[in-house]
């Protein structure tokens, strides 16, 4: 065997075998890379709690929607992305209540009109609850930097994805509610 | 962790343009190369730009293919600019496919082509690195270390610091490889790329808190760059090897 091939082969060798016990020392138990208990606006983890009044001055608590998908988005009256992907969300609203899909549509009351946000649900005929972030803690919790910002919340609390900007096209929207209705992110 | 730049109405999204910088340096540096072998650094251009463009419709096609009927009550939605109606896995298949078919047609040396494209790959895992920094994702596992941060509730390894630093080390070194004469065996460059890209994953992975695991709790990620990286020790000794015969029979 040629001299080179020889001194090669041992190097793999050596390399490879120094990964496999690399492997075998970083092996972890499973479920320990989870992060479902973990609470923070990210997917993967535990929906952060949150605990608004909506328009009417019902008050509406995350936690206690706990076996219920839920579809989580933060608006504002003036953003027009956000008036533009509202219809879509109704039609998606619609067609799975039934089965138990929640959609809680945070309006971001702190930056701005409480008028302009009622009037807006009014007119657009909006039958989920709109919750109401007087004084942002909501926003502050889910680190919301831009407006629409939405999460999708699987029945055990667990974010399955979240979308940042829009508008989201009612595709996406059916696709992604579908998924978390059947239980199949 | 800086996800979102928001200019007036305008949400950006950082870690994209993050990579989208990535690409243009790594262009420009692979085009310098280019010219300083004298090649043409066009067809290095169309090749990158057959497979952006090929990967993102092919992403597109396989997930409508996946969800006909939602497809079907808005078709309009092919063209929407919803990143989650993507297939990337998809998409990257069809890229390089797309890359492939356009390297025979143009009749590339396959070997040369993926040393050429080497100084961009090696830049875009860079712009990685810094994109997953900005979106807070690929992150570690919680520990007490004191370089540990602040991160979804808990201390954890910056293993997104860890990314950036072994691809940049891995650039430099591609770069410097590339002055040497070993540049001179077709592949060796992307070959040592891919291998140390490799290992830099199969020891980073240790670190991270969001690995996928199977059987006993091995990371799936480090059994995956341990099988590329056997497969590129085993290719990079055939090469040095048969360029040692060749000048022997020389």
């Amino acid at each position: 065997m040629h001299k080179f091939t020889k001194i090669w082969i041992g190097i793999s060798i050596f390399i490879l075998t120094a990964g496999a016990f690399w492997i075998w020392l970083s092996a972890v138990e499973s479920g320990s890379t989870t992060q479902g208990h973990i609470p923070a606006p990210r997917q993967g983890f535990l929906a952060p709690d949150l605990s608004l009044s909506t328009l009417g001055g019902d008050p509406i608590t995350l936690s206690q929607l706990r076996g219920k998908p839920v579809l989580i988005n933060f608006w504002a009256s003036w953003c027009p992305p956000c008036r533009t992907e509202m219809p879509a969300i109704q039609n998606v609203y619609d067609e799975f209540k039934d089965q138990g899909f929640v959609v809680l549509a945070v309006n971001t009351t702190y930056q701005d009109n409480l008028g302009d946000a009622t009037t807006f649900a009014q007119i657009r005929n909006l039958t989920f609850p709109i919750l109401l972030d007087q004084a942002g803690d909501a926003a502050n919790l889910y680190e919301v930097r831009a407006l629409p910002t939405t999460y999708f919340i699987d029945a055990d609390g667990i974010i399955q994805e979240v979308v940042v900007g829009g508008p989201m096209s009612e595709t996406l929207l059916r696709i992604r509610s579908e998924q978390l209705v059947e239980g199949t992110p | 962790m800086f996800p979102i730049l928001q200019i007036g109405p305008l949400a950006i999204q950082v870690p994209g343009l993050i990579i989208l910088a990535g690409l243009w340096l790594g262009l420009s540096l692979a085009e310098r190369r280019a010219k300083k072998r004298e090649s043409n650094p066009s067809v290095l251009y169309n090749l990158v730009f057959v497979g952006i463009i090929s990967g993102v419709i092919g992403a597109r096609l396989a997930y409508a293919i996946n969800y006909p009927d939602a497809f079907a009550a808005n078709p309009s939605s092919l063209i929407s600019i919803n990143l989650g109606l993507f297939d990337p896995f998809a998409g990257a298949v069809i890229a390089v496919g797309a890359m492939l078919i356009y390297g025979v047609r143009k009749r590339l040396s396959l070997w040369n082509t993926l040393d050429a494209l080497t100084p961009l790959l090696a830049v875009i895992a860079v712009a990685q690195g810094i994109s997953h920094l900005a979106s807070g994702s690929s992150f570690g596992a919680p520990t007490a270390v004191p370089w540990g941060i602040q991160l979804w509730g808990s201390f954890r390894h910056p293993t997104q610091v860890y990314e950036i630093i072994l691809a940049a080390l891995i650039l430099i070194m591609v770069m410097y490889l590339d002055t040497t004469k070993w540049v001179r065996i077709p592949g060796f460059l992307f070959l040592v790329f891919l291998t140390s890209s490799a290992a830099s994953r199969l020891f980073i992975e240790a670190f991270r808190g969001d690995s996928m695991l199977i059987g006993n709790g091995l990371r799936i990620a480090q059994i995956v760059s341990w099988i590329i990286l056997a497969c590129c020790l085993i290719l990079m000794g055939r090469r040095i090897q048969s360029r040692q015969i060749e000048n022997n029979t020389s």
